[in-house]
């Protein structure tokens, strides 16, 4: 069944897939976020450290006769070579003129001086630096002179921290994924587990059971399970509602052919002249001859759905055979045929009604095709790997026509005369043995008349 | 014998009626459940013919109830395929199963062998002289000879025994004894009665030939 | 020593030869060929003298035969000078003026060098993978206890205030320490002293009364103080009065116990080094000799950590680190030689 199933994608695979993509983005994410923060903090830390500096150079600014003066103090700068290993650049202008410092760092002009410390990043002498920069106003020579203090360092170490910093997060954070990925990989294996093990309850049923699933599940399923269940049940309701219809069918059409039947056989022993009976015998005979074809053709199509989805269970062939044989005593006792059976035990893997149907077809055909006062001889025993029926009979013999031929649908022998038969008996008898890995042949007996037809079944 | 036929199709059930009669045998006719319920209260029969498709229920409950409490055999008529899981009337208690439209041949052969098998009925032996007959088991005694007969003698024996002094011509033996099927002509009648002749043989009962006209049993 | 003299060329000419090709002030300039002669060459400028730091230099063509070297001597401001301003082609500068090679290398006018001898460094001892130190060089008291007779000698800044203080006539012009405003080691030691001692100025300014003689170099003073013109320098590099002082004359070193001012000599590879590479590997060579551990050739300087000076001091070298820029401002340079140049030169 399975084989014809199209599967598009797999659950488990998107899954695996789904949640190893929402870590993958949680990865990139979280080594986003890290590396911002350390970038941020690293950053913080150096503007810290150069305002700092700034602050306590802009501290030491005075104006001594008229004149700006400056000592920078030693801590200024310390206080820079203490973190890190940063290149110093500084400059201090006052009124537009470098006072000192490198008067080739490029700082804001005076109408932009701020009291509080700015910084900016910018490039300088070819490398990129952070300057910090405050600004005072000083009076000298009677007049508001504005001083700047900008000091910058390079910012090779924070550069270096945070990729640093951005090396080991991503180590981190793909060390994340593949611990992720292994567990989405592993989670969706699990969760999926009560699936399969659903699939594998379905799997084993038989084709014709279609009770419901008393297995509990989890609740995600529970609707598909239920679903499920609610299926089975349309399906049997429609299947059993199909069979009573046709029972019912075969009621509404067999009861008034019984009544034609019987009102016949009433007529034929009222009426005297002969061609008066010969038309009774006709219509008795047309009655049974629609009837059987009716019956052997509901069969085959029964035969034909079984062993499409053929179920196979243990089938102990001697009561198989013993119940076949009481069934049809009855009839053969009619003509005076005896029916002897010599059973070996045996058991067969397969479908009990199957292999009865076909046993009585085969059984039916010998009682029939035989005359009065003889002998049908069941055997059954084991031949190679597999049991063996043969059913022999006394009868007129299939002359000449083989098991192909006679196997075919609607097929009857020339030798039928006026026995009514619809020509299914031995196709559902040989699709019926060859469903179960069997065959069946037909034999002229070796003594005498009559044939023999065997039906071999493999034991598994 | 008498039976109880469970058949909701009127014309059907009176047919069968008709051509059981002919056979000799008294048949009751339910048309639902509960008047069959009502019939076996009150007469005891050698055997029930169940149609199980009836208008007040089906047919398998009847069965299943039936056999709790009682022992009449049940021979269903069903029109259902053999093939199928919900045949199950043997597993419900019937004694066997005919499907419709019957052969009365293979329904009375049933009926003797569920009889035979339920250990008899209550009238299964014909007397006429010093013959007696025992239907069921296919023994016949005359005087105090005990002769087994054949199936086919024994049906003859029948027809003759119950229609002492009747003459019957061969087309009309033929059509009561045989199913229509079997290939048998009215010289294999001749056959059965030289044979029943010679097993009547020393007994009171004898079938005499009226030329031109049949047979006919007479006892002396 | 046979094969360093005789390539050592002291001519007059060779100094002029070598002054009209820079502009910078040459001391003296040393050839060492290699073999063969016309190997690659590497060329040094250093503050040592040429006697001093020739048997590094065997030492190294001990091991590279092959490489030719050549060392300039100069004044570490003309050293600052050469590779600042002129760009002058050397592959390796060695001096003893900590501030002027980090500002070297702060203003971009050094490469990095990385190797297994650079990373065993302390980190006080390297900045940037561009300045490495490898020898660490204390500032001494030299003193002629021929003068001193009958006088204790001091062991602190304040005792030698007080000495000098008590014996003006023994001491006036007997005293010789380093000019700041000429030698870039002299100002080196006077800032970090000034940054680090409350008595610089007050021995200054007692200096000053004394009427302090001015050196630009360390030998010299030595010199002076051997011959006896002199009964004490101050501040004077011990690594050359080991040098210097002969065994035979009575020099004394002393090591002032309150404050010990500790240089580190450091070496860099300018910008402008032919050889980065070879300079490389003269860079690893002066860093093992440096490791007092490991180095088997000959010790001429000290190395960079004395094991027996480590638990007599509780001061750390000088550090090596942008603090070193603060005195090179040329604001904080004309205040600190004008307060220094009014405390020494009283009239
Ligand atoms: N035992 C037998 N003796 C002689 N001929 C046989 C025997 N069994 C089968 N045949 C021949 O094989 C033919 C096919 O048999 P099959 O059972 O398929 O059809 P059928 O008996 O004619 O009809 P039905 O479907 O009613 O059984 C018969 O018509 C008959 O000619
Ligand atoms: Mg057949």
């Amino acid at each position: 069944m399975t084989e014809s199933v199209r599967t598009r994608g797999s659950i488990s695979r998107r899954l695996t897939l789904q949640l190893a993509a929402i870590a993958a983005l949680l990865a990139l994410l979280s080594w986003g976020m890290i590396r911002g923060f350390s970038q941020q903090a690293a950053e913080q830390t150096q503007d810290n450290i150069l305002a700092a500096s700034v602050t306590a150079i802009a501290e030491e600014l005075r104006s001594e006769a008229g004149q700006i003066r400056l000592e920078i103090p030693y801590a200024a700068f310390s206080m820079l070579g203490a973190i890190n290993e940063e290149r110093v650049f500084y400059r201090i202008v006052s009124d537009g003129e470098t006072l000192t410092g490198y008067d080739d760092l490029p700082v804001v002009q005076d109408g932009e001086i701020s009291a509080g410390v700015t910084f900016e990043t910018l490039t300088y002498r070819g490398d990129s630096v952070r300057m910090a920069m405050v600004g005072r106003t000083l009076f000298a020579s009677e007049r508001a002179v504005p001083v700047l203090v900008a000091v910058a360092q390079t910012r090779n170490a924070v550069d270096a921290i945070s990729a640093r910093i951005s090396r080991a997060a991503a180590l981190v954070s793909v060390a994340f994924f593949v611990l992720a990925a292994g567990l989405s990989f592993w989670a969706a294996r699990v969760s999926l587990r009560p699936l399969t093990a659903m699939a594998q309850t379905v799997a084993r049923r038989g084709p014709s059971d279609l009770s419901p699933f008393e297995t509990t599940a989890p609740h995600e399923i529970a609707p598909l399970l239920a679903a499920l269940n609610r299926f089975m049940d349309r399906l049997s309701a429609s299947l059993s509602r199909s069979e009573d219809f046709i029972a019912e069918a075969a009621h509404r059409v067999r009861t008034p052919l019984a009544t034609v039947r019987t009102q016949a056989e009433i007529a034929l022993h009222a009426v005297t002249r002969d061609e008066n009976k010969e038309i009774m015998r006709r219509v008795i005979r047309a009655v049974d001859e629609s009837s059987r074809s009716a019956g052997q053709l509901l069969d085959h199509a029964m035969v034909s759905f079984r062993t499409d989805n053929l179920t196979r269970n243990d089938v102990d062939l001697v009561d198989l055979v013993t119940e076949v044989v009481n069934g049809l005593r009855p009839t053969a006792e009619m003509k005076d045929i005896r029916i002897l059976t010599e059973l070996s035990p045996l058991r067969v893997q397969g479908d009990a009604i199957l292999l009865q149907n076909a046993l009585r077809n085969v059984l039916d055909n010998a009682i029939k095709y035989s005359p009065a006062d003889s002998r049908v001889t069941i055997t059954l025993r084991q031949a190679g790997a597999g049991a063996e029926i043969r059913i022999c009979d006394q009868g007129r013999g299939v002359n000449g026509a083989d098991t192909a031929t006679l196997t075919e649908r609607f097929r009857r022998g020339e030798n039928v005369g006026n026995v009514v038969g619809s020509g299914l008996g031995l196709t559902i008898a040989h699709e019926v043995a060859r469903a179960h890995g069997g065959r069946l042949d037909l034999a002229p007996a070796r003594k005498g008349t009559g044939t023999c037809v065997t039906l071999s079944l493999p034991f598994s | 014998m008498r039976f109880l036929l469970v058949e909701d199709n009127q014309e059907l059930a009176a047919s069968i009626v008709t051509r059981m009669g002919l056979d000799g045998h008294v048949v009751d006719h339910a048309a639902a459940l509960d008047a069959a319920e009502t019939c076996l209260r009150c007469t005891e029969y050698d055997l029930i013919l169940l149609d199980v498709m009836l208008p007040d229920g089906d047919g398998r409950d009847f069965l299943s109830r039936h056999r709790s409490d009682r022992t009449t055999p049940v021979i269903v008529l069903t029109a259902r395929s053999q093939v199928s899981d919900r045949v199950g009337m043997l597993d419900l208690g019937a004694d066997d199963y005919i499907t419709k439209p019957f052969d009365f041949s293979e329904l009375e052969a049933r009926i003797r062998a569920v009889l035979r098998r339920r250990g008899g009925a209550a009238d299964n032996r014909i007397t006429l002289g010093d013959v007696t007959v025992d239907l069921l088991a296919g023994t016949l005694r005359v005087a105090t000879r005990d002769v087994t007969l054949r199936n086919r003698e024994l049906r003859l024996l029948e027809v003759f025994i119950r229609n002492p002094g009747q003459i019957l011509s061969k087309a009309q033996l033929l059509d009561r004894l045989f199913s229509f099927d079997a290939e048998i002509t009215e010289n294999a009648i001749e056959v059965y009665v030289a044979r029943l002749r010679r097993r009547l043989d020393g007994g009171s009962p004898r079938i005499e030939t009226v030329r031109g006209m049949g047979y006919r049993m007479t006892v002396q | 020593m046979r094969h360093a003299f005789a390539s050592i060329l002291l001519s007059a000419a060779l100094i002029a030869l070598a002054g009209a090709m820079a502009a910078f002030e040459v001391e003296e300039h040393g050839r060492f060929p290699g073999t063969p002669a016309d190997g690659p060459e590497l060329r040094l400028i250093g503050t040592a003298e040429l006697r001093v730091f020739a048997p590094l230099i065997e030492d190294f063509q001990r091991r590279h035969p092959e490489i030719t070297v050549d060392y300039t001597t100069a004044s570490s401001a003309e050293i600052f000078r050469a590779l600042m301003e002129e760009q002058a082609r050397f592959d390796l500068a060695i001096s003893s003026a900590m501030d002027l090679q980090l500002k070297i290398a702060n203003d971009g006018f050094a490469r990095s060098y990385t190797s297994r001898e650079t990373t065993r460094l302390p980190s006080w001892a390297r900045w940037r993978d561009q300045v490495f130190a490898f020898t660490s060089e204390p500032a001494v008291v030299v003193i002629s206890p021929e003068r001193f007779e009958g006088l204790e000698l001091p062991r602190s800044r304040h005792q030698l205030v007080s000495l000098l203080r008590d014996h003006p006539e023994r001491f006036r012009g007997a005293v010789g320490t380093y000019d700041v405003r000429e030698s870039g080691l002299g100002y080196l030691f006077a800032t970090q002293e000034a940054r680090s001692s409350d008595a610089f100025w007050r021995l200054a300014e007692v200096l000053g009364r004394l009427d302090v003689q001015l050196y630009c170099c360390s030998g010299q003073m030595i010199d002076d103080v051997a011959s006896g013109r002199l009964a004490m320098a101050y501040n004077v590099l011990g690594s050359y009065a080991d040098q210097y002082v002969d065994p035979r004359s009575e020099l004394e070193i002393v090591t002032l116990e309150d404050y010990r001012n500790v240089m580190l000599r450091t070496v860099l590879i300018p910008a402008t080094a032919q050889d980065p590479a070879r300079a490389g590997l003269f860079v690893d060579h002066l860093l093992r000799s440096g490791n007092a551990a490991n180095f088997e050739g000959p010790r001429i300087l000290p190395p960079l950590r004395d094991p027996a000076m480590r638990d007599t001091s509780d001061f750390g070298p000088i550090r090596l680190g942008p603090a070193l820029l603060v005195y090179l401002d040329e604001l904080n340079r004309t205040a600190f030689l004008d307060a220094w140049s009014n405390s020494v030169e009283q009239p």
